[in-house]
């Protein structure tokens, strides 16, 4: 094996023109698992954690190779919020938003919050920079828009981002758990609300005909929200896995959405 | 190829492979049988050392990227004077049973007393959540861990 261990993004770029199939590694939380169970061996690989561009973020950009452990102590709520329940200490010191888009697994839980945002994710190669949306980037489980040779940069945030939003998760218990359901509410001033369902379909999903019977109305009825719920209920797509079933996972997903926008609507 | 990294404040150049994990170029290379190796999956935590500063699973480290790094391992912890307040607190306090788990949990606590010796009971808890036991049910990890933490209060007082 090759390792190129960059130390600035375009070091970093440059390796993939010498070693264009190279496998990208920042925390190696889901990478390593691969590698030690031996359904990997990369023959090259570009480590990125010495990458200066890719630690840095504002309150408009977070870069790829920045942990759950900064993002706790972060200026984003819900981002802290789910920061908070990723894995364990250990997990969280290592891993990072980089990472978890580059898994897109379907319950990735910093992908709600990306998805409710309608944050867009920045990649580069040598060729240059491009801009997707996060439902351009996230294409299927665990499959990416991501080209070989490409890096993800980070992740850009919309100039207006709603004080009021929320992160939930269910699973079999406090630390340690992939979601059987995560999701993320926003909620602006005016109303408008965005949910991000994750864990009940191939990607993270919005449920946008519930997201549309709450927008309306700057106090939603204890009728409203039971609609609110069932819609969500009905909107996702899930499977039956080891995890949770099918009717189970749909069941608790509406539960969820309405907690967590109740969570927003608080005064 | 050749990894340089400081393990204990001893500088080892180590030749490694690329499937290679941080864990096994400690227990494997350098003969440090300390960090366990129990699910290579980042679940269990009896792996922990700290990297560069931060408490991790050294399985999920590749050691190709551990070059210039800086590892504590329970081994370290100790010096030529005996015991860190951390690993006596779990002797005093039988917080060891079949002890697969010790060095791992170990490292966590005194890392965490380190960083954050204020930590309360919740934080000690959900600090010490990536640590598995199979056999204390925590009660005297958490004791001892208490246990260090106030030992540590005494000793920084006038
Ligand atoms: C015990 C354990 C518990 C976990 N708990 C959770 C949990 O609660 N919630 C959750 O969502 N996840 C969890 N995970 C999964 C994992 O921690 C996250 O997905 C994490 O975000 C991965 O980040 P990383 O930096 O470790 O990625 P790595 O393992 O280094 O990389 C992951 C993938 O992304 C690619 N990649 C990484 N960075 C880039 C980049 N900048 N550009 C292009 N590609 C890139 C890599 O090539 C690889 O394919 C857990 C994992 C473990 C081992
Ligand atoms: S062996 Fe590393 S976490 Fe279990
Ligand atoms: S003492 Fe046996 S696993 Fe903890």
């Amino acid at each position: 094996m090759h390792i190129e261990r960059p130390r600035d993004l375009a070091e970093a770029l440059a390796g993939f023109d010498s070693h264009p199939r190279a496998t990208p590694l920042a925390g190696g939380t889901d990478l390593m698992v691969e590698v030690n169970l031996s359904h990997l061996r990369p023959e090259t690989v570009v480590a990125l954690r010495r990458v200066s561009e890719l630690q840095t973020w504002d309150d408009r950009f977070v870069g790829a190779g920045v942990t759950y452990a900064r993002l706790q102590a972060g200026p984003f709520p819900a981002l802290a919020e789910l920061a908070r329940t990723v894995g364990s200490p250990q997990i969280r010191a290592a891993g990072t938003l980089g990472g978890n888009l580059g898994t897109a697994s379907p319950a990735g839980d910093a992908l709600p919050f990306l998805a409710a945002l309608d944050a867009e994710v920045v990649v580069a190669s040598h060729g240059g920079e491009r801009t997707l949306r996060w439902d351009a980037f996230l294409v299927g489980p665990k499959r990416t828009a991501l080209r070989p040779g490409e890096l993800i940069v980070g992740v850009r945030l919309p100039d207006h981002i709603p004080a009021r939003q929320a992160f939930g998760k269910v699973g079999v218990r406090q630390a340690m758990v992939i979601a059987t359901v995560n999701c993320c509410v926003v909620r602006d001033e005016e109303g408008a609300t965005r949910v991000a369902m994750g864990a009940v379909g191939p990607t993270v999903l919005r449920a946008r005909a519930a997201e549309q019977l709450v927008s309306s109305t700057s106090r939603p009825s204890p009728s409203m929200l039971e609609e609110f719920q069932r819609l969500v209920s009905d909107e996702v797509v899930p499977i039956t896995d080891h995890r949770a079933t099918e009717r189970y996972r749909r069941h608790a997903a509406g539960v969820l959405a309405r907690r967590t926008l109740e969570r927003c609507l608080a005064p | 190829m050749i990894v340089t990294l400081q393990v204990n404040g001893r500088s080892h150049a180590v030749e490694v492979a690329g499937w290679e994990s941080l864990l096994w170029v400690l227990r494997e290379r350098l003969g440090l049988r300390g960090a366990k190796d129990a699910c290579l999956q980042g679940e269990c935590g009896a792996c922990s050392v700290v990297f560069d500063g931060e408490l991790v699973c050294s399985c999920l480290v590749m050691a190709a990227d551990a070059e210039g790094a800086e590892v504590t391992t329970v081994e370290g912890l100790g010096d030529a004077g005996g015991l860190h307040p951390v690993q006596q607190a779990f002797v005093d306090e039988g917080a060891v049973q079949c002890g697969y788990c010790t060095p791992g949990l170990a490292v966590a606590t005194a890392h965490l007393l380190e960083t954050h010796p204020d930590a309360s009971l919740d934080e000690l808890r959900e600090a010490l959540a990536g640590n598995l036991c199979r056999c204390t049910g925590y009660g005297a990890v958490l004791r001892a861990a208490v246990a260090a933490q106030r030992g540590g209060a005494e000793e920084a007082a006038p």
